[in-house]
């Protein structure tokens, strides 16, 4: 169960991630200096504290923030944040500032040239991003996102700290109640491993079918 | 926006710094010293050792930290032999659990950072090094370990800031270091963002000077790189 709920919130997490990646990355690539600077101050401070001050700060200030934001929109009451939403809007937030930096990297390895090509061919600036720039980009970006979501896996143990019912969370009740902690941290290590191991294979496969069609030297 | 408040709780926020500063240098001191034990059996031609290393590597890369610290702090405990052991007035400490498990964790991540440098090392190099009657431990010693350690640094240094970030993990098993008087103080006042930004600050800055620390030790490694201009 609690395995489930650690997958659940990394999942949804990564995915948060990878769209605020997305967002970030052509924030700094943009021609405008307000966008660049704003990602940038977004990628030094979140990679730049820890994972679990980012937490705290969702964990205790959420709550009070998302009733701001909705009382400015006429809602007069408040607004709480479950322990899920905050856990996967924390980590998803540190996932998206590792996940905007990659995502950058991939972007400026596209070369320009095939962008000029498909311009000449009259392609539109949508079907261009379509065909050419995002399939280009997920086939550089792949091993930089792979190490990006063994991150979040890894990150999810800390939202155990929000009471969410997560493998960690259940791990800690359960060697409290039980007297041995060993034998139960031990278990969701083993779990955690299972996790991180099935997922560098899918991984992998993922690479390999995103580079079907590259030449091996 | 409390102001005062966050003047206010500079000291005490301070009053960790120290405590945060000697897990990271701990930490990192001594993980360095598994790294490079633990490379050297993965490049080392027993295939036992070598299965036996990269296993360690593994694990540790493969399973979050908290669960690693807890591991450390609560479940050591449950054992008999350990509780009798002469190592128990260290590990019933919070302050020395956190100090193995990072070390443990660090040393992993920094063993395989290590051993990529150490491969990178040109084979000519070697070889070069052997022609002129150097003994392979002395080879290793004056001409692969200084051009590894040279080639590390770079990915060291995020490594580095990755163990900044860490010890606030520390703050799980009652250590009062940055995170666990920021937590508590928040705990206390309810002033989330105002004691969030200052113990941000507090480890942007820690990254800062961490950077710039590795940028140093770069820059005095690489004279070749600085003569031309």
């Amino acid at each position: 169960m609690g395995t489930a709920m650690t997958v659940a919130v990394a999942v949804s997490a990564f995915a948060f991630g990878i769209l605020v990646g997305s967002i970030g990355a052509s924030a700094k690539l943009s021609h405008s200096l307000a966008l660049n600077v704003l990602a940038d101050v977004y990628t030094t401070i979140v990679r730049g504290i820890p994972e679990l001050l980012v937490i705290y700060l969702l964990f205790f200030g959420g709550s009070g923030v998302a009733t701001a934001i909705a009382s400015a929109f006429g809602y007069d009451g408040r607004v709480d944040l479950n322990a899920f939403t905050i856990g996967v809007l924390a980590v998803g937030l540190i996932s998206g500032a590792y996940s905007t930096e990659v995502i950058r990297g991939a972007v400026q390895s596209v070369p320009f040239g095939q962008i000029e090509a498909a311009r000449a061919c009259g392609m539109s600036r949508w079907l261009i991003l379509r065909r050419v720039l995002v399939p280009q980009t997920l086939r550089f970006a792949l091993p930089g996102l792979g190490n990006v979501w063994q991150l979040t896996l890894k990150d999810t143990a800390l939202v155990s700290v929000t009471a969410l019912a997560e493998l960690m969370r259940i791990t800690h009740l359960a060697a409290g109640a039980t007297r041995q902690p060993f034998l139960f941290y031990g278990t969701a290590a083993v779990l955690y491993l299972m996790l991180t191991t099935v997922s560098t294979a899918l991984f992998n496969r993922a690479e390999i079918s995103a580079n079907r069609g590259v030449r091996r030297a | 926006m409390n102001w005062q408040l966050m003047w206010d709780s500079l000291p005490r926020m301070l009053g960790g710094l120290s405590l945060t500063l000697q897990l990271i240098v701990g930490s990192l001191a001594l993980g360095a010293l598994v790294a490079f034990a633990v490379a050297l059996l993965r490049l080392s031609s027993n295939r036992l050792v070598e299965r036996l290393a990269a296993a360690y590597v593994f694990v540790f890369r493969g399973t979050p930290l908290l669960v690693q610290i807890f591991l450390v702090y609560y479940g050591l405990g449950q054992f008999e032999f350990i509780r009798e052991s002469f190592l128990w007035p260290f590990l019933r400490e919070p302050y020395w659990c956190a100090i193995l498990a990072l070390t443990l964790n660090t040393g992993a991540y920094t063993s395989e950072v290590l051993r990529g440098a150490i491969l990178s090392v040109p084979q000519g190099q070697v070889e070069a090094a052997r022609a002129c009657g150097m003994s392979r431990a002395l080879a290793f010693r004056r001409i692969v370990l200084p051009v590894a350690i040279r080639q590390m640094l770079p990915a060291y240094g995020n490594e580095v800031i990755l163990m900044v970030k860490a010890t606030s993990l520390a703050s799980t098993i009652t250590l009062m270091e940055v995170t666990g008087i920021a937590r508590r103080m928040i705990a206390q006042t309810f002033a989330v963002f105002e004691l969030f930004i200052v113990a941000g600050v507090i480890y942007l800055v820690l990254n800062f000077v961490a950077t710039r620390l590795i940028k140093f030790a770069e820059w005095r490694l690489t004279p070749y790189l600085r003569a031309r201009a």
